[in-house]
Formats: C-alpha cells, sequence, structure tokens
C-alpha cells in the first residue's frame, strides 16, 4: 500500500482528500502545516504529498524546499493542491520541484488523473 | 411524465438521424434534455415538442433534438495509452512509410469538444523536428453544431483541463483567459472542425492513416456499428490504423478490422497483414 501525506491547515479539506485516497488505496498520514509534514517526513518518507500551498508556520513552497533536501526527500511525488490558480504560481512549484499540480476545487476524478500522471495509481 | 407515444416518435427521430439508441429507461434523460429544447422554441412541454414535431417537422428543430441527445463526454489524453502508442509506434512507422510523400492524415470521427483532437496535436507538435516539412491533417468531424463550435473556440474551463492534461501540457500550451484557459492558437490551427454525421458516406473527406473513432459507437446500435466501421475502413490504407474506446470491440461487429493484441485500443485492418503491429511476436515466433 503506497502512503500519501495531505498538508492543509484546512481539516475539512484534509478529511474530503483523506476519504478520496483512501478509496485510490493509499494509507494517508495528515499534516495541519508544513512543519509538521516535514517532521512527518523525518519519520516515513512518504510515496506522495498533496500539499497546500498557503498555510501559517511554513507554507507549501518552503516545505517543498526542506522536503527535497532531505535524505530520500526527492523520492515522494508532490502534488501540488491549492487555490492559487494562476499560471505564474504553477510556474513557480513546478520550478520548485513538484511534480503536479492540482487547482482547487478539486473532485475525486482530478485526483485520480493527476496521480496516475504521475505514475502513482 | 413524458407519454408513450410521444417517447416513441422522439426516441425514433434520434435513432434514425443519429444512430443513437434510446431504450424506454432512458425516458427520464429524454424528457431532461429535450426540456431545454421545448424552451428554446418557446413551448412548455415535451407535449408540444411532440406535438410541433409530428405537425409541421421543422429540419432545425429535429437536429436540435438529435443534439440534445448525445453525449458529449470527454477528456484530453482519454486512456493515456492510445496517446503513447501514437508517438512512439504509430507515427515513427508512419514516418517511414510516407516518406516519400510527407503526409500523413488522421480523422477524429466523433470529437466532441475537440480534447482527443487537439491531444493528437499536442502529441504531433511534441515530435517537433522529426516531421518538419511534412504535412500533417487532423480532422476532427462531430454531429454536433454545439461541440464543434466550443472545440473550435478553444476555450476549457478548469476543471476540464485538469482532466487527463498533464500539468507541463498546461504550461506549455495554454494560456489564462479570465477563469478559463485557451489552448495556444498554433496547437487549434492544426486541426481542422466540421460537421459529419457518421451515418453518411465518408468517402469524401478521403484516405486516412489513423481514425480515432472512441466512445462514439458504445451509443450506436449493433448493424449501425457495423456500417459505420467498415465504411472507416473504406478509407484506410492497408497499413492504418484505429483507435476505439476502452470498452469498445470489433467482436461481433466487423470481421474488417482486428484488435493489436501488444496494444490496447488499436485495431488494424485484417486480412490485408500489411501493417505489421500485431505481427511482431509471429514473426519472431516463425523465426525460431
Ligand atoms: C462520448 S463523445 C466521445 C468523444 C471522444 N471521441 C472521446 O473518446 O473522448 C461521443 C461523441 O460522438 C458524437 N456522435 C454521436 N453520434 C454521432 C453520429 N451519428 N455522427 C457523428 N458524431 C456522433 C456525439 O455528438 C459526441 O460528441
Amino acid at each position: 500500500m503506497k502512503s500519501c501525506l495531505v498538508v492543509d491547515d484546512s481539516r475539512v479539506i484534509r478529511m474530503v482528500a483523506r476519504k478520496i485516497l483512501e478509496e485510490l488505496e493509499f494509507e494517508v498520514i495528515e499534516a495541519e502545516d508544513g512543519q509538521v509534514a516535514i517532521d512527518r517526513c523525518n519519520q516515513v518518507m512518504p510515496d506522495a504529498v498533496l500539499l497546500d500551498w498557503h498555510m501559517p508556520v511554513m507554507d507549501g513552497i518552503e516545505f517543498l524546499y526542506a522536503l527535497r533536501q532531505l535524505p530520500g526527500g526527492d523520492k515522494p511525488q508532490v502534488v501540488f493542491c491549492t487555490t492559487k490558480n494562476d499560471l505564474s504560481h504553477i510556474q513557480e512549484a513546478i520550478s520548485a520541484g513538484a511534480n503536479e499540480y492540482i487547482m482547487k476545487p478539486f473532485d475525486s476524478e482530478i485526483i485520480q488523473s493527476k496521480f496516475s500522471q504521475v505514475g502513482l495509481i | 411524465m413524458i407519454h408513450p407515444e410521444d417517447f416513441e416518435l422522439l426516441r425514433r427521430i434520434v435513432k434514425s438521424r443519429s444512430g443513437l439508441t434510446l431504450s424506454p429507461d432512458k425516458a427520464y434523460l429524454l424528457e431532461n434534455r429535450l426540456m431545454a429544447v421545448a424552451r428554446k422554441w418557446g413551448m412548455n412541454e415535451i407535449e408540444g415538442l411532440a406535438a410541433t414535431v409530428r405537425g409541421a417537422p421543422n429540419e432545425e428543430l429535429l437536429r436540435e433534438i438529435t443534439e440534445a441527445m448525445t453525449t458529449n463526454e470527454t477528456l484530453f489524453f482519454r486512456d493515456q495509452s492510445p496517446f503513447d502508442q501514437l508517438e512512439k509506434v504509430v507515427l515513427p512507422r508512419l514516418l517511414e512509410a510516407r516518406k516519400n510523400t510527407r503526409h500523413i492524415r488522421i480523422w477524429s470521427a466523433g470529437c466532441s469538444s475537440g480534447q482527443e483532437p487537439y491531444s493528437i496535436s499536442m502529441v504531433i507538435k511534441q515530435l517537433g523536428a522529426a516531421l518538419n516539412d511534412w504535412r500533417v491533417d487532423i480532422l476532427a468531424t462531430d454531429i454536433s453544431r454545439a461541440m464543434l463550435d466550443k472545440a473550435r473556440a478553444g476555450l476549457y474551463t478548469q476543471f476540464e483541463v485538469q482532466r487527463g492534461l498533464p500539468i507541463a501540457m498546461l504550461m506549455k500550451y495554454f494560456s489564462q483567459a479570465g477563469d478559463k484557459w485557451e489552448l495556444d492558437p498554433g496547437i487549434r490551427a492544426m486541426v481542422n472542425f466540421d460537421e459529419f454525421n457518421l451515418l453518411n458516406d465518408p468517402t469524401p473527406l478521403g484516405r486516412f492513416d489513423v481514425v480515432f473513432c472512441r466512445n462514439v459507437l458504445i451509443y450506436l446500435d449493433q448493424p449501425t456499428k457495423t456500417r459505420v466501421l467498415e465504411n472507416i475502413c473504406n478509407l484506410m490504407p492497408d497499413d492504418g490504423v484505429l483507435y476505439m474506446g476502452g470498452a469498445e470491440t470489433v467482436m461481433g461487429v466487423t470481421e474488417k478490422f482486428q484488435p493489436v493484441n501488444e496494444y490496447r485500443g488499436m485495431y488494424e485492418i485484417a486480412k490485408r497483414a500489411a501493417a505489421g503491429y500485431g505481427t511482431a511476436s509471429q514473426n519472431y515466433a516463425s523465426n525460431a
């Protein structure tokens, strides 16, 4: 079973994402900001990260830079999932090392489509 | 509830004009979709629509009724593998086989809002220099004028650009236009859109090396499927390739095409055996 770390400060979004990902047979781990997410990755490196951008303490981009510095941190497929839905943010995320990008609102079909594009399903 | 005689009348019109079959359990669907047409024509009920059709059948009205009953569900790079195969197997073979004419023709039959033919153009664009000074025609046809208009506009919602389209392709080939995403004019210019009913004889459309006829035939009855596929076969050279949707098959429909076992969704012309897509392992076996 592949694991996915869901990083979002909204508990509702984490819950929705969890439900979708569990249906796709992922083991789901949650974090409410980038710093907590880094702690989780230091314990166990997930196969995938579904990543919000705007969060307190440490935002998505800062997390992504930090993650890619960690040992084994190049492995997870990182899929941004954010309301920042313009081309310049997409470019910024991809050049920071994101593998895919979801513009909110999302549904199960979009998650499935993006996860299969990066070879997670 | 729609009157059974009205359902029968409308069902028959849709069937004879498009081949689309509607079983009695689709009455609710017919009612839902035709209410919009009825309103547009100043009627409040399906009954009025049916009465108009009985009394003074108007070509425009009949066309709109038919069009309203089409299912236009589609996405970019649907099922992925046909587009991978096109890039890695089919086009490279055609580049060799057509090197004298340097001309390839591709048909997206039942193109809906354009995601399928535009995925094909993106694949061709990705091949880049290999296709320099080649002519690649992509014809995309549908029975639905509304879908053809949408396809030509090349404007897609945020939802549509997130289904099947990799983010790298979005970044490369789309720009933002308000809350929509607009496909690059260069990619759009590679496709010609035209209205075409698959019940008609496609001979005037010319020859096609590759035909995508995907998720269209599932809505048609058996004899119509057979006729459409055999018409398509007549337009294809011996080494032509046909793509059908994941839930579709030629089994029990026609013997003119056979599936290529190595490549999902790909069909080659049977008995002409010139394509050779499915013969790699056979050749290997006979050499061994
Ligand atoms: C479900 S869409 C498939 C779109 C695309 N080929 C794909 O696989 O995603 C089917 C399309 O076939 C069109 N269609 C249905 N009957 C047709 C007919 N008789 N002639 C031409 N197009 C037809 C519909 O208008 C609709 O846009």
